[in-house]
């Protein structure tokens, strides 16, 4: 061993080295400055040039107004994408029609990420928007069981949010967060008029199917709540996976147990399935859903076997909104191909009430959940919006809903309420 | 419980047996063969289900509505185009990979699983929705108490059965066999006999595959629902099936597939705990079975293979 030995070899080699490799680069750079020179001249010029060509057409539109970011999350692909995609153009004509506002103090950016309808995909979106500082709040999730996994980060984050879909009672009401405010209802007031509706109708006896998300046992937690307070039978109960296809079984099971109504709490695509299937076995009880199943993708995927199945949704049908019309001619206007879809007036609404308070208060977000912290009587087109201390409106009307002719179609404005038609068994 | 329930149990066992094992005979025939294991095959049925709707969609287009004229078209062209695509994977995939470890074809063939399925998705207009399949046999039935016995059914359980004895005639009786079964037995002394192995390879993997399509067209049928992501667990299922009857022998994955239906349906029908669990029973009692006999119940004698 040399103690150094490796330093003198540097010492030696280093410059020799470095002026041996730094002569062509030397020539070589001088003969690139002459070349430079003419070409950073023409580069200047172009920029002025094109400066002023940027000012002259900026000025005209939004010379002024800040940019402001604000986001929507939904389930844009999946077994629920219509209504994701539904919401998605909702909120963003709310913000097309903010910008084409001279008034409007803020340019707004809205950022349109896909949730998947999946917890996992759900957090990491939520993670994406909430760290995002330019982001200043977001209309978010159609699914329970996403809103359910990404409140921790919204409030972690200080994200204000508006829930446009979801309506599991523990996005709200499962913890104390500022930031977590919802527009629809919960499936408390749903299954509560859901169970008074049907046991009025003279049913007896129920058979329940369930998906066991969060979502679905819920769903079934409080419908069967609510059904025996009201006097109604549930001779079974049957929790099924997710993506499950086949439901034979559950359903010749089912049959045996010849209840009046096969109820399902669920999401559309399992709905489908257990329509389709309940045909296949010559099950003829009733069948009735809840809000999850309410969706044009249900009626394309049953066809005329969707005609008397009953369900449930917070708020009046668009039409019937006070705000409801307009919001539709306007979504018409805007020239979507997709319709908006059951809780397309409810994200619209939500992103509207975002708008108006990063109007009212600023781009901050603090300052925007204070402000949602103070909403009441608020009108929006799905009607008057009051936010309690969970950030939950308390104002939301429940929907009877029966497919006539294959269509949503309100109980009160259909024929079987007429009783021109008749549901079975009854 | 009465007979008529037993019946429908029955029934709506055999259905999903008929399907599973359809599945299963595809993976017995390319482990027969070349020894690997192709995991993008649930999602060869998906593609078969979506070409059958696809040409079906195009007949409406086109205003052509006979049922049989379009379920003979749908079957024909769905069992064409993936026996061609599974010649493609053999020869794209599975032949250029034979020196390297099986472990490679594995990874390899579910990774091709993943793009074929969200190729549908991204691709197939509206491909993450379900689809309504349509009912193309005439829906007469009969009922007997609890027991619904369904003439669509019957029919699709019988061209089923029709479509396995096929192919094991095929393999027993035929010339095209006999290569077949002379490739599985030892590859090299087959080409010796003047076999051409790739080609054998490639007909092997384009009967699996059109087996798939016929069985993605049952599935639509019975189901009358199509999703993109639906080749996943039957994929999953259709190898546990052919793993429980035992790799290389066809009759072990009829039995496995219909067993795995028995297990699915006794695990939502006749035991206590919620049918959401009725998989993790179905598999759970693969596990057993395999760990009792590693090499299938009816599996080769020897273990070298597995």
């Amino acid at each position: 061993m040399e103690p150094g030995g490796g330093n003198r070899l540097s010492q030696v080699d280093g410059p020799r080295q470095g002026r041996v490799l730094a002569r062509p680069g030397i020539t070589a750079m001088r003969l690139g400055s002459n070349k430079e020179d003419k070409s950073m001249k023409l580069a200047k010029v172009l920029s002025v040039l094109l400066a002023g060509l940027l000012l002259g057409l900026g000025s005209g539109v939004a010379l002024a107004k800040e940019t402001v970011k604000v986001a929507f999350l939904g389930p844009l692909t999946g077994g629920v994408s219509a209504i994701g995609v539904g919401g998605r153009n909702s909120a963003e004509l709310a913000v097309k029609l903010r910008n084409a506002d001279p008034k409007a103090k803020y340019h707004y950016e809205l950022v349109v990420l896909d949730d998947e309808c999946k917890p996992n995909t759900g957090v990491q979106v939520a993670t994406k928007v909430a760290a995002d500082k330019q982001v200043i709040a977001a209309a978010t999730h159609y699914c329970s069981v996403v809103a359910l996994a990404s409140v921790d980060i919204y409030h972690k984050f200080g994200l204000p949010v508006v829930v446009w879909g979801a309506v599991h009672p523990d996005i709200t009401y499962g913890n104390n967060y500022k930031e977590i405010h919802r527009v629809n209802g919960t499936m408390i007031n749903q299954n509560e008029v859901a169970a008074k509706f049907v046991t009025g109708l003279g049913y007896k006896t129920w058979v329940l199917l369930y998906d066991t998300t969060d979502y679905g046992k819920g769903m079934q937690q409080y419908f069967s709540k609510y059904l025996t307070e009201n006097g109604g039978k549930v001779l079974g109960s049957f929790g099924v996976g997710a993506d499950q296809q086949d439901f034979t079984s559950e359903l010749t099971q089912a049959k045996t147990l010849n209840p009046d109504v096969i109820w399902f709490g669920g999401l559309t695509p399992l709905g489908v399935r257990i329509r389709l299937q309940m045909d296949k076995l010559g099950v003829d009880s009733q069948f009735q859903s809840c809000s999850g199943i309410i969706s044009d993708a249900y009626i394309e995927g049953t066809g005329p076997l969707a005609e008397g199945t009953l369900a449930f949704r917070e708020g009046e049908p668009v039409e019937n909104l006070p705000g409801g019309k307009w919001f539709l001619s306007e979504y018409n206007k805007a020239g979507y191909k997709e319709a908006p879809d059951a809780f397309g007036p409810f994200a619209f609404a939500g992103m509207n009430m975002i708008l108006d308070a990063i109007e009212a208060v600023g781009p901050k977000r603090q300052a925007v959940v204070k402000w949602m912290g103070n909403v009441k009587d608020y009108p929006t087109i799905v009607g008057p919006v009051t936010f309690d201390d969970h950030g939950q409106n308390i104002s939301p009307a429940i929907t009877k809903y029966v497919v006539q002719d294959g269509k949503w179609v309100p109980w009160q404005d259909s024929e079987y309420a007429s009783g021109k038609r008749q549901l079975k068994r009854r | 419980m009465d007979l008529g329930l037993i019946a429908q149990y029955v029934a709506n066992g055999l259905m999903m047996g008929l399907i599973y094992a359809l599945v299963a005979v595809g993976f017995t025939l390319f482990f027969g063969v070349l020894d690997v294991i192709k995991f993008s095959h649930g999602d060869v049925l998906t593609w078969g289900a979506f070409c059958a709707y696809a040409v079906y969609m195009g007949l409406e287009m086109a205003g052509l509505h006979y049922p049989a004229l379009a379920l003979i078209l749908m079957a024909l062209c769905a069992m064409a185009a993936m026996g061609l695509l599974g010649a493609l994977i053999a020869k794209v995939l599975i032949i250029p990979l034979r020196g390297a470890p099986p472990l490679n074809v594995l990874l390899i063939t579910l990774m091709l699983g993943t793009v074929l399925r969200e190729s549908i998705r991204l691709f197939f207009p509206d491909g993450a929705n379900p689809k309504h399949f349509p009912s193309l046999l005439p829906a007469w039935s009969a009922t007997w108490g609890h027991f619904t016995l369904r003439f669509d059914n019957t029919v699709m359980l019988l061209a089923g059965l029709m479509m396995i004895v096929a192919v094991q005639l095929i393999i027993k009786r035929s010339k095209l066999g006999l290569a077949i079964r002379a490739v599985s037995q030892d590859g090299e002394t087959a080409r010796l006999m003047g076999i051409n192995f790739n080609l054998v390879v490639f007909v092997t993997f384009a009967i699996g595959s059109a087996l798939a399509a016929f069985a993605g067209l049952t599935y639509g049928l019975y189901y009358n629902e199509l999703n993109f992501n639906m080749g996943l667990l039957l994929g999953a299922i259709g190898f546990s099936a052919a793993a429980v009857g035992g790799f290389g022998n066809i009759y072990g994955a009829i039995v496995g597939g219909f067993l795995f239906a028995l297990l699915q349906t006794l695990g939502a029908a006749a035991l206590p705990f919620a049918s959401a669990y009725k998989d993790v029973f179905a598999f759970g009692m693969v596990i057993v079975l395999i760990a009792i006999k590693p090499t299938g119940l009816l599996g080769e004698k020897e273990t070298e293979r597995v």
